[in-house]
């Protein structure tokens, strides 16, 4: 990877060859973990998740310092195949590293790296260089950060889990259906939607106590401020309440600064509004509003140490107070996004499709 | 949200359709009572469990905690005293602004437990918090004291008003022991239920929430290739230890009340066995799981007095080493009284005489200063019928034996007779193991965690129900009350054995023939 910033320098047994054959990587693999286990039994591979990453070749730098970050969700396997157009020669880089030294009697598990370098003359046989590279049997994520839609389509057949993050495509429409498109051939982890967690979690628990589930039959306006590149973000947000509600979302159109849009909500409309909050310094969400027929209005905003709420009652008193909770920065949520390979969330296409219901 | 935007009707509620698909379920808006508030389980477990809830998000939206204890302080002192504890014990570093307010939702209510106006001033900390929240709070009182207060403070609460409320859920944690004797826990049960029903009640057994044991529950029932060996035909024995390499250290105070028996065995060690025996439930409510462990344990036999000896084994760790030092002997531990007979060693052969299990020895063993700390339990199948293989040369076929290790690597290991390389057919036994760390990436959440949130969601299944707990003494009661009576001259009662060691050699008088304990 670019200018020596991998993962190497955090591991304990490497391997490195230029010119080299898939055959030759997974040998080694074999050979440095066989070497490792025999120099300390305390030392046990970890086996719970592959991940392949594409990657161009000049970005890999960024993307190894957010893998760092994953900590203790760090993929037990990951392979990053890293991609310079015009290299001819494949090269690999095997690392093997432990979460640190074990205690007396305790494990440490170890995570393995692969790094293979290629180019565009490897791409026809791509799936022949990484099929042997993960590990069989168990769940891999595909992950392709700079685009690259043909190279995923590709790897796809190797794949169980697609990790991708809606907010990075510019035009919100083509990352919904891109999002719509690869959840027809396998389970979509969306850093966009993860993104919504706590806020999803706070505006369901809000409406839990039974005498304000009713309530949730009379939301009459949904506002979502967000950072200005994740609209998608706010539309999956509001995709979310209109596919757990029952709402037929109504076409977004700009008013001003924002967009605007009405739901049917099966008797009674919904005022969407999506607003951009140039203040906001990572992708995300900002702030929600929600109001209802009787009054009731539910803020949530980021704020130190949790979300913000915001409350006003039908009598027009208002509270404020913090939900606590720690945020979990962007390496938190790629973290999360990888240990999400291995769950499904039922509510995430049905989003997704309330969300490009308002692009109609 | 406003309470006011609609009271229940007494229609039916809808469900909360935002639920689905969510890993964290919602918890309602919670005041946490904790009495017993400068003690060492608050400060070790339960202060650092409250701030890694809050850390996660998984805390209620409301959520204010009240610390109740004798000693004079400000609230100030208090959060003081919270925020060190928090900072020294917690699993993860704390992130400042969550800390700081989580410490702002913190109160002290000074006094003893039998003090009115504690009560009276507990209330009114209460009422202001739901005055402030603008809608009702559920309220959780936990119990952290010694023993001796639970009574006082539940009969406080009931008199004070405060084990009811109109608009929100009261409950009741209770920490371990739940009494010392069969006739203690049937009377604390009498007083708790004078004021609280069972619905209410929440008794701690902290090894319930640990991830490892409820994995049994997984292994056992999502996994269809143990289930038709699982029973008197396939099983010849099940093995429980749970083992301590340390000594008392400093808590001579209460083990020696104590002792093994009390301390392990009653609760956690019979949980365990209820974990193995149990029949599948019909699901996983609170009350089809403690149903079926109810079964298990109204199966195990009362033991009488002449039985006693045969199924128990008790003894007292002497001189030793450990982790290559010279360690003191039990008597010799600081504020151990002289004479005393408490067992810091403690092994059962009990039985499960229903249809599953009838014949199929439960070997039950826990001890401080052993070999070393393991918590396990180990299933061995019955032998083949015919050995067609020469054993020539080999170490022989040994049973098949299951092994599920809770502490300190979680895992499934399985014994096997595989071919030993060469031109002869010699078999020796190998191991096909399984580790829960090599294949999830989640750190298990601590045990209190895991409770305190179950708690103030109202999911009982992890705690243990009256009649539970009381069966879990009618087992041991009579084995308390034998060793307290047994002055057998000229031997001494209780037996030794050296610290660091597999424990006492008396031990072995338990097992039925062709059986053996496990090295540890």
């Amino acid at each position: 990877m670019a200018g020596g910033d991998d993962l190497s320098s955090r591991s304990d047994a490497v391997w490195s060859e230029q010119g080299t054959t898939p055959d030759a990587i997974e040998a080694a693999l074999r050979k440095l973990l066989v070497e490792v286990h025999a120099e300390n039994d305390d030392f046990l591979p970890a086996r719970v998740l592959n991940m392949i990453a594409f990657v161009d070749r000049e970005w890999s730098g960024e993307i190894a310092n957010r893998l760092r970050g994953v900590g203790r969700y760090h993929a037990s396997r990951l392979v990053v195949l890293s991609y310079e157009p015009h290299r001819k020669q494949l090269d690999a880089r095997v690392m093997i590293a432990s979460e640190g030294a074990s205690a007396p009697g305790e494990l440490a598990l170890l995570h393995e790296t692969v790094v293979v370098e290629l180019g565009d003359c490897h791409l026809d046989d791509l799936l022949t260089i990484a099929d042997p590279l993960v590990v069989t049997d168990l769940p891999t994520l595909l992950w392709s950060p700079h685009g690259h839609h043909e190279i995923v389509a590709e790897l796809l057949a190797l794949s169980q889990a697609v990790l991708l993050d809606s907010v990075d495509e510019p035009v919100a429409s083509e990352a919904l259906d891109r999002a719509s498109e690869l959840s027809e051939q396998a389970y979509v982890v969306d850093l966009a939607w993860l993104r919504s967690t706590p806020w999803r979690e706070r505006v369901a628990a809000t409406f839990d106590p039974v005498w304000l589930r009713r309530e949730l039959a009379m939301i009459s306006s949904v506002t979502v401020r967000h950072h200005p590149e994740s609209t998608v973000a706010a539309m999956l947000l509001v995709g979310w309440l209109a596919s757990r509600l029952g709402w037929q979302t109504g076409s977004l159109v700009a008013d001003g600064d924002a967009l605007v849009a009405s739901t049917d909500a099966g008797g009674h409309n919904v005022a969407v509004r999506l607003e951009a909050a140039p203040e906001l310094q990572v992708p995300g969400l900002e702030g929600l509003t929600l109001e209802t027929e009787s009054g009731m209005q539910l803020g949530l905003s980021r704020g130190k140490g949790g979300l913000r709420a915001h409350q006003r009652d039908s009598r027009g008193e208002e509270r404020e107070w913090t939900i606590l909770g720690a945020s979990r920065g962007e390496t938190g949520v790629l973290g999360e996004g990888i240990r999400q390979a291995l769950l499904r969330d039922p509510t995430y296409v049905p989003a997704l499709e309330a969300a490009r219901g308002m692009l109609a | 949200m406003a309470v006011t935007a609609g009271r229940p009707t007494g229609e039916p509620e809808p469900e909360n359709p935002l639920t689905a698909g969510l890993e964290r379920l919602p918890v309602a808006p919670t005041t946490l009572v904790i009495f017993g508030a400068t003690g060492d389980l608050a400060r070790r477990k339960l202060l650092p469990a409250l701030y890694n809830l809050a850390h996660e998000g998984a805390l209620p939206e409301r959520f204010h905690l009240v610390g109740v204890s004798r000693k004079e302080k400000e609230n100030e002192d208090y959060r003081g005293e919270c925020e060190q504890a928090i900072r020294r014990f917690s699993r993860r570093t704390p992130d400042e602004a969550v800390l700081t307010s989580l410490l702002d939702n913190v109160r002290y209510v000074p006094g003893t437990f039998d003090e009115e106006s504690v009560y009276s001033e507990l209330g009114t900390v209460l009422d202001e918090f739901e005055q402030e929240a603008g809608e009702p709070l559920n309220r959780a009182f936990y119990l952290s004291t010694a023993p001796s207060f639970f009574p006082v403070i539940v009969e406080r609460l009931g008199s004070s008003k405060l084990a009811q409320h109109d608009s929100g859920e009261v409950r009741l944690i209770i920490e371990k022991p739940f009494g010392t004797t069969l006739e203690e826990a049937r009377e604390l049960n009498r007083r708790v239920l004078a004021i609280f029903d069972e619905t209410q009640v929440y008794r701690i057994d902290h090894y319930l929430g640990k991830e490892t044991v409820q994995n049994m529950l997984a292994f056992r029932f999502a996994n269809g290739m143990f289930e038709p060996l699982w029973n008197r035909n396939y099983i010849d024995s099940v093995q429980i230890t749970a083992a301590e390499d340390l000594g008392i250290g400093s808590r001579a105070d209460y083990y020696d009340s104590s002792g093994a028996l009390r301390d392990l065995i009653q609760n956690h060690m019979l949980q365990l066995l209820c974990h193995v025996a149990m029949e599948p439930p019909v699901n996983f409510t609170a009350e089809e799981v403690r149903n079926e462990k109810v079964k298990v344990l109204q199966a195990i036999p009362q033991p009488t007095a002449a039985e006693i000896p045969q199924m128990s084994v008790r003894a007292q760790y002497g001189r030793g080493h450990a982790g290559g030092d010279d360690v003191a002997g039990y008597m010799q531990e600081e504020g151990v009284p002289d004479g005393s007979t408490t067992e810091t060693y403690a092994a059962l052969r009990l039985e499960v005489d229903n249809w599953r299990w009838a014949g199929v020895p439960f070997y039950l063993r826990t001890g401080k200063r052993l070999a070393r700390k393991i918590t396990e339990i180990a299933v061995t199948l019955k032998p083949v019928p015919h050995l067609a293989f020469s054993q020539d040369g080999s170490l022989g076929v040994q049973p098949n034996q299951l092994v599920l290790t809770l502490q300190p690597n979680e895992g499934v290991s399985l014994r096997l007779g595989a071919k030993i390389p060469g031109t002869r057919m010699s078999i020796r036994p190998v191991n096909m193991e399984f580790l829960y760390g090599t294949a999830f990436l989640s750190q298990s959440p601590e045990a209190y965690e895991r409770l305190i949130t179950d708690a103030m969601r109202g999911d009982a299944t992890l705690f243990t129900r009256n009649d539970e707990v009381e069966a879990q003494w009618r087992i041991c009661d009579p084995i308390v009350k034998a060793w307290a009576n047994d002055v057998r001259p000229p031997t001494p009662p209780v037996a030794s054995y050296e610290a660091g060691s597999q424990g006492p050699e008396e031990a072995d008088e338990l097992l039925l023939e062709g059986d053996r304990w496990r090295a540890i």
